[in-house]
């Protein structure tokens, strides 16, 4: 017996082999520079990105009805193609917004960017994710590196106790996993997703396969932060630098939804009747918690985090019909959420300064009079967050209801709607407080001199506005990648 | 009940045991050794189910090597020796009664071997390769993909431990002997020339 090694496959795995070459070059590199050049780090880690997303657009055309490369270890779709370009661009827009605020804080080292691109690495092959062992593997390589992110600034107490929350609460989600996972093979005899999906409906011990199916849906949804598994996303927002909450908010949600998919649509599909009321659940759960406990908060970080926990619930109304159509306005929504997301975590990166970190939201009084614009583009990013028309982040909403009364799930819409407009009061004092509060000293903002910083952010804002007005080729792509 | 059968109950029943002594015990030593024991079963169990190189990998890698550290490590963070000494004759019986299961397990494990019908089913022996042979080609073929994202989870735990311990704290006091050393009067004592003051003089 030989090893038979197929070059097809490592044509299908391309973009991930490209930017693992380019980190371990950045890794050389960055140890030969002085800490005063870490901006060559930073220029080749976004050109990394940068080249990375242009070879999965490349590849795009070949891979519209799947590649599947490794044994079916990888598999490369459309979705990935998309949920690719969502990582690859949310996470270059937090290395633009990280620079100035590590910088300032003496934490921009070189490891800040190689921990960055290895979870990068990992959230590419989580969404490519054929089978569980890829799939786990994929989201230990993403966690690893968060948990270390976030302890990134070792002078911070509260940074250290959200780092250990983090930890330890994520090693028990990848547990409860594992477990699911253990079960699920033990009862189909395979770890391929397409093969469990197969025969999922053949075996004989269903009690056992339910029993990991409950598993599985508690561990993603420890990693999503559905309710009642969200209690360590508060605490973790809070105390990560703002700049790498930039990133766990954003680029690791898409990430998420993609390992959501993949495992309860791609490997336990037939079992949809048993994991959609599970989703229903967790959705309600979410929605009234994300809501009910950001209107308690002063901290505009924590506010933050609440309103992921709230967004997730929203997310998860497109799964619960179980049909491509729920899923693809599922990930608009996704999609949506973590364009918004990095732009109001973005704004408090910016507007923070070495010594002030601008998280409460009392810091915002008065920003209109001292910088018109900021608070402009922050007003954009909390009305899309609010769901306000004409903005990205109604369309998305709307379309996630829409899947699920089509569905049949008229109840959990009406709920949704509910809590929607309970989520507007906490997005709209934020507003308020800006444009008609007083400002604590009337000394306009000393902005940041990282011009490609203030550019990037403006535009992430102003794209909130476009998308909001043409959202429908982003939705035909969704929809494209579903077969929908 | 074949022999067999009955290995595997014993083995079964004496991970279960150690492994639920392992977090009920009080005493750090006595849990660690009590580690050993369920890996040693659990390494018995897997030669019971033809899986040689595993077990036999448990058996080196984890009771020989990571368990003999861990014990190091759980002695040594009591600093204070008198206890420590006086706790080996209280230990002993422990250690004792562990090294006693541990060889009624080998001596039954060779037992087995000696009565063992190879399983038809096997996929190695269809193959017609060893245990390892067959463990090796699955690994590096049909598992290469998550064999190098493993690795790539290594070095990310190596650079993730380097970041958070390489640097410096602004806390901490170090001395450097060299520095200490190489020191020179003209360093420290500094002599400031002044005028000599008088008692009572007007001024002028």
């Amino acid at each position: 017996m030989t090893i038979q090694f197929n070059p097809a496959d490592l044509l299908a795995i391309l973009p991930e082999l490209v930017l693992l070459g380019a980190t371990c070059a950045i890794l050389l590199i960055d140890l030969f520079l002085k800490p005063s050049q870490r901006d060559i780090t930073h220029w080749l880690s976004i050109a990394a990105i940068a080249v990375t997303s242009f070879l999965v657009w490349r590849g795009a055309p070949e891979v519209a009805q799947g590649v599947s490369a490794f044994n079916g270890m990888f598999k490369h779709d459309g979705i990935s193609v998309v949920l690719k370009q969502f990582v690859l661009l949310t996470t270059g827009l937090s290395l633009f917004y990280a620079r100035n605020y590590m910088r300032e804080r003496s934490l921009l080292f070189g490891e800040f960017y190689l921990l960055i691109l290895f979870a990068t690495i990992g959230m590419m092959l989580l969404v490519s994710a054929g089978s569980l062992v890829t799939a786990y593997l994929g989201l230990e390589l993403l966690a690893l590196s968060s948990y270390a992110l976030v302890a990134l600034n070792r002078q911070s107490a509260i940074s250290a106790e959200a780092a250990i929350k983090y930890f330890v609460l994520g090693a028990l989600a990848s547990g409860l996993l594992l477990y699911g996972m253990s079960m699920i093979y033990g009862t189909t005899g395979t770890l391929d997703l397409a093969a469990i999906s197969a025969q999922v409906n053949q075996v004989e011990h269903r009690g056992w396969l339910a029993i990991g199916l409950v598993f599985i849906v508690s561990g993603v949804a420890f990693k999503l932060g559905a309710a009642p598994f969200h209690m360590w996303l508060p605490d973790v927002y809070h105390g990560a630098p703002t700049a790498i909450a930039v990133f766990i908010g954003s680029a690791a949600k898409v990430a998420a939804f993609g390992l959501l998919y993949r495992l309860l649509e791609g490997g336990l599909g037939p079992m949809s009747e048993h994991w959609t009321p599970m989703l229903a659940l967790l959705s309600v759960l979410s929605l009234a918690v994300g809501n009910l406990f950001a209107i308690a908060q002063s901290n505009l970080k924590r506010m933050l985090a609440y309103s992921t926990i709230s967004h997730i619930g929203f997310m998860l109304l497109g799964f619960v019909g179980g049909s491509p159509a729920g899923y693809s306005a599922a990930m608009f929504y996704i999609i949506s959420y973590t364009m918004t997301a990095t732009v109001a975590f973005g704004i408090i990166a910016l507007l923070a300064r070495a010594g002030f970190e601008c998280e409460e939201i009392d810091d915002f009084k008065g920003l209109n009079q001292r910088s018109p614009w900021y608070a402009a583009i922050m007003g954009i990013s909390m009305f899309s967050l609010a769901g306000v028309p004409p903005l990205f982040g109604f369309f998305a909403k709307l379309l996630v209801l829409k899947s699920a009364i089509d569905a049949g799930f008229l109840w959990l819409a009406i709920v949704a709607i509910i809590f929607a407009i309970i989520g507007i009061y906490y997005y709209l004092r934020v507003v308020k407080v800006m444009y008609f509060d007083a400002a604590a000293d009337d000394a306009a903002v000393p902005l940041p001199a990282d011009l490609p910083l203030r550019w990037v952010i403006s535009l992430n804002g102003l794209a909130l506005v476009v998308l909001g007005l043409a959202w429908g080729p982003l939705f035909d792509w969704c929809n494209r990648a579903f077969g929908v | 009940m074949t022999f067999e059968l009955l290995c595997f109950y014993f083995f079964g029943t004496v991970a279960v045991v150690a492994a639920l002594s392992v977090i009920s015990v009080k005493n750090s030593v006595v849990a660690a050794l009590c580690l050993v024991l369920t890996f040693f079963s659990m390494a018995c169990v897997w030669l019971l189910a033809q899986a040689e190189f595993l077990g036999v990998a448990l058996a080196l890698v984890y009771v020989g090597a990571v368990m003999v550290l861990f014990l190091f490590v759980v002695m040594m963070l009591d600093v204070d020796f008198a206890p420590l000494r006086e706790g080996f004759v209280r230990f002993l019986p422990v250690g004792v009664l562990v090294a006693v299961v541990m060889l009624v397990e080998m001596l039954m494990m060779i037992g087995v071997r000696t009565l063992q019908t190879p399983p038809s089913e096997d996929p190695a022996m269809l193959a017609g390769m060893s245990n390892l042979e067959w463990l090796g080609y699955t690994l590096f073929r049909d598992f290469i993909l998550p064999f190098e994202i493993a690795a790539l989870i290594l070095t990310v735990g190596l650079i993730a431990a380097v970041t958070l311990n390489e640097r410096k704290r602004s806390h901490t006091k170090l001395q450097n002997p060299s520095r200490q050393v190489m020191v020179k009067r003209e360093d420290r004592v500094r002599l400031v020339k002044m005028a000599a003051e008088k008692k009572g003089e007007a001024a002028p």
